[in-house]
């Protein structure tokens, strides 16, 4: 009944509203994820791309997936060891 | 030839092998030639629901490990003359089979009769991917709630990357007064979630219990409101257009005096 009494008075929000919120918050990390295998895929495609352009140890290539102000990043980190003069040619 | 429907959740408990049998035993109903086969081994639990765990002698590992002939392995339903069932292994695990060799159970069915309803285990690893294996099409069980809905939106990924892309959607273990209250989400919210097509919504029912408890599926009977639930959805399966039904169970004279005095 306090409940009851509280939603007619509009302090308390519906609880489905809350369930929704939760779940599409959830569901934008849940979707944004790549499997184990995709980001192997991914960071063995990356590797290919960028030695066109430029040489860097392969072990030091990071990729991660992060959240940021509501959206969701790929990060790459690569030191870079040197510039190909002719890269991509 | 037939066509291969794999019922899913990911989540366990959200009744996928009563959605199983009610649409398979639905199906039968009317006329149509139907295999419900769980691939739930390990827990088995199709047989119990259709009320057929005294006629077991094979079950799917039998026949896919070849010590028994595919008909052999099938178990004849009580009710209708051209409705079977192939039992899970209770003894094995999920490894015991492979998907190869459940596509090829669901290819050689296909060939009989007009649909195969796989009842697939919970969660996503072997079992998962035995069920999905043979599937022409896909049904998602889910319930208005945050975690069901959670794994079925994962299962409904998986599916696709799968390709089983556009699954239907059961939404069960709906309560209406829960709902009208605003304390459990709508259908609607959850297609805006999920953005998936609807089979069908089940209400939350006694019914069900009561049916299970007898090894009757709840889609023969007339009088419950989750029967009446079932025949629509297997309509819709047959192609043809069911409006969803109203779910509100009729109240007592004192609900209804209640009601009344809250003015609304």
């Amino acid at each position: 009944m306090a409940s009851f009494l509280q939603r007619i008075f509009g302090s308390e929000k519906a609880s489905k509203e809350l369930a929704k919120d939760r779940l599409k918050l959830v569901l934008i990390h849940d979707r944004a994820s790549l499997s184990p295998a995709m980001m192997d895929n991914l960071r063995r495609d990356l590797v290919e791309v960028i030695s066109k352009y430029m040489d860097f140890e392969e072990t030091s290539l990071d990729v991660q997936m992060a959240e940021q102000d509501n959206m969701t990043m790929l990060e790459v980190n690569i030191p870079v060891a040197s510039v190909k003069r002719n890269g991509g040619n | 030839m037939g066509e291969v429907l794999v019922v899913t959740s990911g989540k366990g408990g959200v009744g996928k092998t009563t959605t199983a049998a009610n649409i398979g035993t639905g199906l039968a109903a009317q006329g149509k030639k139907v295999v419900l086969m769980d691939t739930d081994i390990g827990l088995r639990n199709l047989d119990v629901v259709m009320g057929l765990e005294n006629r077991i002698v094979y079950d799917i590992v039998d026949i896919a490990q070849g010590r028994c002939k595919l008909k052999q392995g099938m178990i004849k339903d009580k009710r209708f003359p051209d409705l079977y069932l192939i039992p899970a292994a209770q003894t094995k695990d999920k490894s015991a089979v492979t998907e190869e060799q459940v596509q090829a159970i669901c290819n050689e069915l296909k060939q009989e009769f007009d649909y195969i309803i796989v009842d697939c285990p919970a969660g996503i690893e072997q079992g998962f991917k035995n069920a999905i294996a043979g599937a022409d099409k896909a049904i998602v069980v889910t319930n208005p709630e945050v975690s069901a809905v959670r794994d079925a939106d994962r299962i409904i990924g998986l599916l696709e990357a799968n390709g089983l892309g556009n699954p239907q959607l059961v939404l069960n273990r709906v309560r209406p007064n829960m709902v009208r209250q605003g304390d459990m989400m709508s259908v609607d919210d959850i297609l805006e979630i999920l953005a998936i097509k609807l089979l069908g919504v089940i209400p939350d029912d006694d019914n069900i219990v009561i049916s299970t408890n007898r090894g009757e599926p709840t889609v023969l009977d007339q009088q419950s409101l989750s029967g009446k639930a079932y025949r629509n959805i297997v309509q819709r399966l047959l192609g043809n257009e069911v409006p969803l039904m109203n779910l509100d169970v009729e109240e007592g004279f004192f609900a209804r005096l209640l009601k009344l005095f809250k003015g609304n």
